[in-house]
């Protein structure tokens, strides 16, 4: 009896796994299959057109970064900080129950009110305009919970065996932190960063708002009070409101662009980190 | 001068409501072995805990009474606890190694305590890992990761991390629980040849590894301290009823 239940088991789990391979790679198919004729360097790399067919999404493939990187800038330390504070520093109090709470609320908040939060405060209150600042800030909001919450749960399951090692040799709670723990769960912080990093590459509904749908008229403009539309944005917007013709084919290529960067990201990053982690810790 | 490194005064420990330790009162010599035994639960490890202020970690602990380190009240409120247990190091029953290379886990200490040179590094490392007797088993597989070694070289790791602090008391909990018995001889060798250096206070289960090498012993029951006694002496001829039915039990 147990023999069939698990024999059951085992291929019903193999079933669900590759189920999930399946669709991942069927979606990957339609997109590139659909996206890739598209992507001459002429499209990549060139300015976008507003009437005319032919133009690039140079600008919005530049933006995505700037915005990424820039949003990371400001999340990354921040959500770090606040999971070793919590993790390490708090202690049991019916005060940091309530950030840990906040803390998941807003990371099941819908984006597209961080979207509206953000016109409000960074585009309209502090007169950023739509402005490639304002969608950093914004876009930072998004990703803050999510790294706080990586960040300390990946403190949390490290062995206590670290923390009295490290004590016992003389080292204070801040040598632990930076020469134990931090170094220790850098697989769990990259993993995390590199998810909120796809979901920034993604994200449109915040960009939207904040960001806004134009761009500067040269490439790269590094001014963060420009405006930037993201290649996201562009994808919604060429299909929704554009003007230009070839609207679907921009869009098409535009999307398998989104997945080739997101692949390559995780590809060229994520991976070989993962491997040489593995191989300098012995894990 | 006398010759007397710890001095426990009046000690006693409470884990919230419940009180671990009563009124322990206890001398230990400099340059000698003391061993803790008693049945599980009788608060060796927390007495253990309580010389290097390992206590302060956990939430919840009161401690009232003194606990003198060369004859300084280590609860005293000047006291810096990073000095104090950079003088008594310990390791505990199972090997904790940082998941870090040989190397790395040797220079651990002396690196946070501002030893930067990589020769005097590489000194420290080669000194350390040769008292802990690991030195021939490891030197080719310095940058290799330390979670690859046995359980009984990690052992002998933890002890090598531990000296290269330079401590002058070693206070070893259940070192050998968790090793077979050809890594347990080690281990115990180990504390005879370091004994000429060093105050070792180390808890065990096991008799006749007191019996073998410690010259002090001291016997708990309950969070009290019943018999403490030169170790031949409480093998051979224990004072207190309990003492000995402890001792005979564990040998019968
Ligand atoms: N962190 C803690 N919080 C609360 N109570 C504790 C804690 N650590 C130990 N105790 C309690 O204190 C008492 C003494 O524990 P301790 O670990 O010192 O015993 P021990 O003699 O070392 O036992 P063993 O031989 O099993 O290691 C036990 O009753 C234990 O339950
Ligand atoms: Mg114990």
């Amino acid at each position: 009896m147990g023999k069939l239940s698990d024999r059951v088991a085992t291929i019903l789990l193999w079933f669900i796994g590759l189920s999930i391979l399946a669709i991942l790679f069927w979606f990957l198919y339609r997109i590139l299959s659909q996206g890739l004729p598209h992507l001459a360097p002429r499209f990549v790399f060139g300015m976008p057109e507003e009437i005319l067919p032919g133009g690039g999404v140079g600008p919005q493939l530049f933006n995505s970064f700037y915005i990424l990187l820039l949003s990371l800038a400001i999340s990354i330390p921040l959500g770090i900080g606040a999971g070793v504070w919590l993790a390490e520093y708090a202690k049991k109090h019916w005060f940091t129950d309530l950030i840990r709470l906040s803390t998941e609320m807003l990371a099941s908040v819908p984006s597209i009110v961080f979207g509206l939060f953000g016109m409000l405060v960074f585009v309209t209150v502090l007169g950023l305009g739509f402005s490639i600042i304002g969608g950093a800030l914004t876009l930072s909001l998004l990703n803050l919970p999510i790294l706080v919450r990586v960040t300390e749960e990946t403190l949390r399951g490290l062995p206590g065996s670290y923390r009295e090692a490290s004590a016992a040799l003389g080292a204070t709670k801040w040598q632990t932190i930076k020469s134990v723990l931090l170094p220790t769960s850098l697989l769990g912080l990259i993993t995390g960063i590199t998810l909120v990093a796809g979901r920034a590459l993604g994200e449109s509904a915040i960009l939207i708002f904040t960001a806004g749908v134009s761009v500067s008229r040269f490439a790269p403009d590094f001014n963060v009070f420009a405006s930037g539309e993201t290649l996201s944005v562009h994808l919604w917007y060429v299909l929704s409101e554009g003007l230009v013709p070839d609207a679907r084919e921009i869009a098409e290529g535009s999307a398998a662009l989104l997945v080739l960067v997101i692949l390559i990201i995780n590809l060229c990053l994520a991976l070989p980190f993962r491997y040489w982690y593995r191989r300098s810790s012995g894990r | 001068m006398t010759s007397e490194k710890i001095r426990v005064q009046d000690l006693n420990l409470y884990y919230g409501d419940n009180q671990a330790l009563h009124d322990i009162q206890l001398s230990v010599k400099k340059g000698s072995i003391t061993a803790f035994i008693g049945p599980s639960g009788c608060g060796k490890s927390t007495l253990l805990r309580t010389l290097n202020r390992m206590n302060d970690l956990i939430d919840n602990v009161r401690i009232t009474g003194k606990v003198y380190v060369d004859e300084q009240n280590i609860y005293d409120n000047q006291v810096d606890v990073v000095q104090l247990r950079k003088h008594v190091g310990m390791v505990f029953q199972r090997p904790n190694p940082f998941p870090m290379s040989i190397y790395d886990n040797i220079a651990y200490g002396p690196r946070i305590h501002g030893i930067k040179k990589k020769r005097d590094l590489d000194e420290i490392v080669e000194r350390s890992l040769q008292q802990a007797a690991l030195w021939n088993e490891v030197k080719d597989r310095l940058k290799k990761s330390a979670l690859g070694l046995s359980g009984g070289q990690q052992q002998r790791l933890c002890i090598a991390r531990m000296l290269a602090v330079d401590p002058d008391v070693l206070l070893m909990d259940e070192p050998t629980s968790a090793l077979d018995p050809i890594s347990t001889l080690k281990v115990e060798e180990l504390t005879q040849t370091l004994k000429s250096r060093y105050t070792i206070i180390i808890v065990t289960h096991n008799m006749q590894q007191a019996a073998r090498i410690s010259d002090y012993t001291v016997f708990f029951l309950n969070g009290h301290l019943v018999e403490a006694s030169e170790t031949n002496a409480i093998f051979t001829n224990p004072k207190d009823k309990r003492t000995e039915d402890y001792i005979t039990g564990r040998f019968g």
